[in-house]
């Protein structure tokens, strides 16, 4: 299975994530410019972390515009997986792809730490490997990372099951304390209406190595493959 | 064709948490400025562009802020009246 990931000016996690899928998940990955209008045959779309464009606006607004984004967002409407961490969240909101938007933290200050996050669905393409209530151990890095949504989105997400990660304490709790940027009801990560985008501000990507702290972002990857190779 | 400046200002949309507006308020209150109730943090931003009139030109800066300027979910914006630049 081939992956694509983007490199927007200002991206800094695309390299995290191209050796997370050759060295670890062992499948076939290629750098997709900005600029190019060709997925190069791509099955997996990953919009990686970083700064694009500087967040100048917005983080994720002028991205959202880059050439390549026409190509992903036709992937992804045909079905096909689409994977957005952290600033390819924010860009997969400002695109349209999902729901909702990503806001400055409620602090005000960048959040670079390990969290834990509450798998909410594990019949999903991203999470099928993992156990319902199982606890992840990922890290953040943002600044802009709480998630807001309409009311009616809310609960629209969490009727259908579209809320996949949300921010827990150790025991699985969900409370404030867990809540690393204020995002509402402590929402980690949803999927798209279709269930082929993701869309999550921690990062799996650097979670797939022991040496790293944490490899339970190992099975959101092998998640895919199980299910898109079905 | 002439050219106009139209400011637009962004701020959050009424409702939603903004810590910055907060922050910027507790340290007003901090300085003495006690009959402070609420401030927001939001943008300002000057396009000039060519249109054939100062409506035309109100209108285009509308349909950029839906598509570009402000974010529909979490920001409310208002246009200044176009001026010639």
């Amino acid at each position: 299975m081939k992956f694509g990931i983007v490199t927007f000016p200002g991206s800094n996690c695309d390299y995290d994530a191209f050796q997370a899928v050759t060295d670890i998940l062992g499948e076939e990955a290629t750098y997709l410019w900005h600029k190019d209008h060709d997925l190069q045959g791509s099955d997996v779309i990953i919009l990686p972390g970083g700064f694009s464009y500087g967040d100048y606006l917005r983080a994720g607004a002028i991205a959202r515009f880059s050439p390549i984004m026409r190509e992903v967002a036709a992937h992804a409407k045909t079905g096909g997986p689409v994977v957005g961490i952290c600033n390819g969240f924010q860009i997969a909101c400002e695109a349209g792809l999902l729901p909702g938007a990503l806001m400055r933290n409620s602090h005000l200050q960048f959040v670079s730490a390990e969290v834990r996050v509450r798998v909410e669905n594990s019949d999903t393409m991203f999470t099928n490997l993992y156990d319902r209530g199982e606890i992840l151990r990922m890290p953040v890095a943002h600044g802009d990372g709480r998630y807001v949504a309409p009311a009616d989105v809310l609960e629209e997400l969490e009727a259908e099951g579209r809320v996949v990660f949300r921010y827990a304490d150790a025991g699985g709790n969900i409370n404030a304390d867990a809540n690393p940027n204020g995002s509402e009801r402590n929402i980690a990560g949803i999927i798209s209406e279709g269930g082929n985008v993701l869309g999550m501000m921690p990062h799996p990507e650097r979670a797939c190595s022991p040496l790293l702290g944490s490899n339970d972002g190992v099975r959101l990857l092998e998640s895919i493959l199980a299910r898109v190779a079905a | 064709m002439a050219k106009f400046r139209i400011a637009v200002h962004i701020t959050p949309r009424k409702g939603l948490l903004d810590p910055q507006g907060n922050a910027v308020r507790d340290a007003l209150r901090t300085l003495g400025f006690n009959a402070v109730k609420d401030v927001h943090v939001g943008r300002y931003i000057l396009v000039e562009t060519d249109a054939y009139d100062a409506l035309t030109a109100e209108d285009a800066v509308t349909d950029m802020c839906a598509k570009l300027l402000a974010n529909p979910v979490t920001e409310d914006f208002e246009i200044e009246s176009a001026v010639p630049a």
